[in-house]
């Protein structure tokens, strides 16, 4: 060492050579102006990688003892470009992507997605009765799954296994009768532009009427576990308050508005898929608090048994898809003895006898349909709040933009000014309460 | 929405997609594969050549209740002694939505009027989308905004061009706090700028991220794959027909 760049360490010999301390700069004063201020100031990073920050959520929290003095997220790491993969896509490839945005509100992704693209088409009112009956049926059982989870994994996170493991059972339920429908538990790509991808199956009218009894048996346990329970009260009263201005000024929309008090649901103010002809009410509380959205959250799942049981009681025979065979995904699925695919009447039929109907799904399946340039806006009132899609056609068979406004993504920037001046272990209670999905406020 | 029998030129009575009318001025042209509809070409060998328009401005009456959160927007912006004809470029009407394009320097005070005016009040904004037109000269860079009243169950939808060469337009934070993330968002993926937000940062990307990934010019990225013994290019080099 010849060089110092602040000064030399000092040496002292001793038999075994010489010993250096080293002492560099100004560290020494550094040191103790640290030691002589006297608050307990940290910044702690919840996550992206914490049990109970509802996947790769980074929380970035300021605290000084046990009150959080700042609170932010640090979002994007799951974010995987679906809006950008769609741009490369046809319109009728589009589902299959969009459903993995908020994995555990598929249908509703599904049901956006397909609503702006019928829109563009100006086909809204051709999609027929029974398609339009079985995606409100789909999506009001993709509410209570949702549902099923936020509460299951709030119970989780504030050490109640009792209430997760009741919340993933009935949320198995759900996946069962999807299961049945869609042939899949999650990443269904059912809904289709112009209608679904196929019929309900044999059998589905029974299992979901036997859904319905089995949930009227089983909601009403959370009620007796929770509703109720001062434990469970104690926790989430009070926690994570948002009043309606608060609401309103940061966006947010689903449970964390209604439970300021507004009756803000897009089925009754903006219907889409005739949500005006069903019967059910929106309930609110003006608690603005974590209970509150909890309480919402059972009373919504109750209101969408009743417009299951409602979509099930007007099931009429008829087309599930447009008639229109430009648009119309031409594929009849069938299963087969390796599986699902598609039907072998169907391949007989283009190939041996309709050379029409061969170009028709020769045509759809490679190039698509076309879409006449514009843009739309539609809206479905997810499990969440709000689910826009901004979707742009610039006339060809790929969507030129599609942007989503994910509830999830609005929804989490109000955790700051739910969690500013609490507790951390409150932190905890709010971002439940708030219940965003990863995949869905990243895309 | 409005059941005032408005009947959307760009779909035929019959609901097909209608070949487009020459409504709106050309944004972009388009070649590919395949798809000619021009003229007696039955080869195919002529290949795709198509002219992109959007729909173009709509003269009154708009139809619905556009009309009415037309006027009463010209009004305000007036008292406040802005020209509404300078402050809205055009108004768009088309699939029984509004358009108003906005000039980006007054985006702040038509936001405020829009959300503060009794018979106005759009108190709710779903955020902003950004679109890139990269073969409109001057007008490359789009941001979104759709605003919701819930007092009068309206929507509407306002837009703002500014061009590559200099992507600024000032930030509407102040007026709706929500857009706090999806300016962000916007700025992170298209390179928009919002003069004034408090801390536009990346938000998705990392933080070092060269380049703006949803932009049109920037490449998708992907590998081929086989598939049953065939090469399945990437994405973004496949055929494509539009």
């Amino acid at each position: 060492m010849t060089t110092h760049a602040t000064r030399p360490a000092e040496a002292r010999e001793t038999t075994e050579g010489p010993v250096y301390t080293v002492t560099g700069g100004d560290w020494d004063e550094f040191a103790a102006a640290v030691e002589s201020a006297d608050d307990e100031r940290i910044v702690v990073n919840m996550g992206p990688q914490h049990p109970s920050t509802h996947g790769v959520l980074r929380l970035i929290l300021e605290i000084d003892g046990e009150t959080v003095t700042e609170a932010r997220a640090g979002i994007g790491y799951l974010h995987t470009g679906i809006e950008k993969n769609l741009e490369y896509r046809t319109w009728s490839q589009g589902p299959t992507f969009v459903t993995r945005m908020d994995y555990l509100t598929p249908f509703f992704n599904e049901a956006a997605y397909c609503l702006g693209v019928e829109k563009l088409l100006g086909i809204t009112d051709e999609v027929p009765d029974r398609a339009s009956v079985i995606r409100v049926l789909l999506m009001e059982l993709n509410r209570l799954s949702s549902h099923f989870v936020a509460i299951a994994t709030g119970g989780m996170e504030l050490g109640a296994t009792t209430v997760m493991i009741f919340g993933f059972r009935d949320r198995e339920y759900c996946l069962d009768v999807f299961e049945l429908i869609t042939g899949l538990r999650m990443n269904h790509a059912f809904i289709r532009p112009g209608g679904l991808a196929q019929d309900l199956p044999p059998g589905a009218i029974d299992a979901l009427r036997e859904f319905v009894k089995t949930m009227r048996k089983n909601l009403p346990e959370y009620d007796k576990l929770c509703s109720g329970n001062p434990v469970f009260k104690a926790r989430l009263e009070d926690v994570g308050y948002l009043d309606l201005a608060g609401a309103l000024a940061l966006g947010a929309t689903g449970p964390i508005l209604r439970s300021a008090g507004l009756p803000h649901d897009l089925r009754k103010s903006d219907p889409y898929c005739g949500y005006e002809t069903y019967d059910f009410e929106v309930p609110t509380t003006d608690t603005c608090d974590s209970y509150g959205r909890f309480l919402l959250r059972l009373e919504e799942m109750r209101q969408s048994l009743r417009i299951i049981e409602q979509c099930i009681e007007r099931l009429e025979p008829g087309p599930v898809m447009v008639g229109d065979k430009k648009i119309a995904w031409p594929a009849q699925l069938a299963v087969g003895p390796d599986g699902m695919g598609n039907s072998l009447d169907h391949i007989r039929n283009i190939m041996g006898t309709s050379m029409e109907a061969l170009i028709h799904h020769f045509k759809l399946v490679t190039e698509g349909f076309r879409v006449p340039a514009g843009q739309v806006y539609t809206a479905v009132e997810s499990a969440k709040g709000e689910l826009g899609v901004h979707m742009v056609s610039d006339g060809g068979t790929r969507p030129y933009r599609v942007h989503f406004r994910d509830p999830s993504f609005t929804n989490l920037q109000s955790m700051a000014a739910m969690c500013e001046g609490g507790m951390v272990a409150d932190v905890i209670v709010a971002v439940a309460s708030i219940d965003p999905v990863m995949g869905g406020v990243d895309r | 929405m409005s059941d005032d029998g408005h009947v959307n030129e760009n779909t035929s009575t019959n609901g097909l997609p209608a070949t487009q009318g020459d409504s709106g001025e050309p944004i972009a042209r388009r070649r590919g594969m395949f798809g000619a509809n021009n003229g007696g070409d039955t080869s195919g060998y002529g290949g795709l050549d198509r002219t992109v328009r959007m729909p173009g401005a709509s003269q009154r009456p708009y139809g619905g209740y556009f009309d009415e959160v037309a006027d009463e927007l010209e009004g305000a912006l007036e008292e406040q002694g802005v020209d509404p004809a300078e402050a809205i470029e055009r108004t768009v009407v088309d699939r029984d939505e509004v358009t108003f394009h906005i000039a980006r320097e007054h985006l702040p005070v038509v936001c405020r009027t829009l959300r503060d005016d009794p018979a106005l009040r759009f108190e709710m904004c779903t955020g902003v989308s950004a679109v890139h037109n990269p073969s409109d000269a001057g007008r490359e860079l789009h941001a979104v905004y759709h605003l919701r009243s819930l007092t009068h169950g309206r929507l509407i939808r306002l837009e703002v061009s500014v061009p590559d060469s200099d992507p600024h337009l000032p930030s509407v934070v102040e007026t709706y706090p929500t857009n706090d993330w999806h300016e962000r968002e916007a700025y992170d993926f298209f390179g928009l700028i919002f003069d004034g937000h408090p801390a536009l940062t990346r938000i998705m990307m990392p933080d070092d991220w060269q380049g703006f990934p949803q932009r049109k010019d920037y490449p998708l990225g992907g590998i081929p794959v086989e598939y049953k013994g065939a090469q399945i290019p990437a994405p973004d080099q496949r055929r494509s027909y539009s």
